[in-house]
């Protein structure tokens, strides 16, 4: 029988996947937003095994709530990348320095 | 037994999937490895019996956010290899972070006493589905942050618009407020006139 361990653990493994999404891919912003989408997975795996375990639909209703934050959050996202690829012809983080941060 | 078997199929694809999406290195193909990422995500959702937010992640992610990715990795024309600098030097960095935090988390959690949690029974059995377990929920209790997930939806939506919406400048296109709004008098001037008195009809 499935336990609540197989999808606590498999929710840790996604989240560090992620983790090191972002250090490794840390030139390209679309792949920064991806593994941002990965962690928030790995987030909503826990929620929805915690609401199963329990019996409680707010976690659920949470995911809910997190999936259309998500959603949100990326077209927003891929918005501004699509006006700095236009202003500044790139997308490497690295080169985007004009404000000397 | 089917679904131990199944969920461990169904973690491998995801975990390999998940991989593929922060190693390959076309952004196109990162891409459609996180559209498997989610559609396997959501076949572990639906047996966990979770079957609405399964479909919805099918819906929402794999219908509309990833092809909205993948659209914008399209339109964008970025050179896959101008990306992979670093990629080695942040590799052993990123592995050792990775590791070292899924040691601490899995100790930290405890797996082995998990492990004696077996799920219990359907809670959603008692309202008839997991959707009408969801919707009773969503409808009373959290009938509030609902309208306000709309809001936001709707706020995104209009600041994704007036994020890429950009003015041409030396470029003649019709305007059809101002045609609309147009008034008779803008158009027509009724010009009086002198009549020359009969002459002109005699000649």
């Amino acid at each position: 029988m499935i336990s609540l361990a197989h999808f606590i653990v498999l929710g840790t493994i996604l989240f560090c996947i992620s983790v090191a999404g972002i250090f490794i891919n840390r030139k390209n912003v679309i792949v920064l937003l991806m593994s941002i989408e990965l962690m928030l997975l790995a987030v909503n795996m826990n929620f929805v095994a915690f609401s199963r375990y329990l019996g409680d639909p707010a976690g659920q209703v949470f995911v809910f709530f997190i999936l259309t934050v998500a959603a949100a959050e990326t077209a927003i996202g891929l918005a501004i990348l699509v006006v700095l690829f236009r202003n500044r012809s790139t997308i490497n983080v690295a080169e985007i320095d004009s404000m000397k941060g | 037994m089917t679904q131990q078997v199944l969920f461990y199929f169904f973690a491998t694809v995801l975990v390999a999937a998940a991989l593929a999406v922060i190693t390959v290195r076309n952004s196109v193909h990162a891409a459609l490895s996180l559209v498997l990422t989610f559609f396997t995500a959501a076949g572990i959702w639906i047996l966990a019996e979770a079957e609405f937010l399964g479909l919805a992640l099918i819906v929402v992610y794999v219908g509309a956010v990833m092809v909205l990715f993948l659209f914008v990795v399209m339109m964008l024309d970025i050179k896959p290899e101008s990306m992979r600098e670093g990629f080695i030097r942040f590799l052993p960095v990123g592995v050792i972070v990775a590791l070292v935090m899924l040691a601490e988390m899995l100790s930290l959690i405890g797996v082995k006493a998990l492990q004696a949690q077996a799920l219990p029974e359907n809670p959603a059995l008692a309202a008839g589905s997991n959707t009408a377990w969801l919707g009773k929920a969503l409808y009373t209790e959290f009938l509030l942050p609902f309208e306000i997930a709309a809001l936001i939806l709707t706020v995104a939506l209009i600041a994704a618009v007036a994020l890429t919406l950009r003015k041409r400048s030396g470029v003649r296109t019709q305007k059809p407020g101002e045609q609309v709004l147009v008034q008779r008098n803008e158009r027509l001037r009724v010009v009086k006139m002198a009549s020359e008195g009969g002459k002109g009809e005699s000649a």
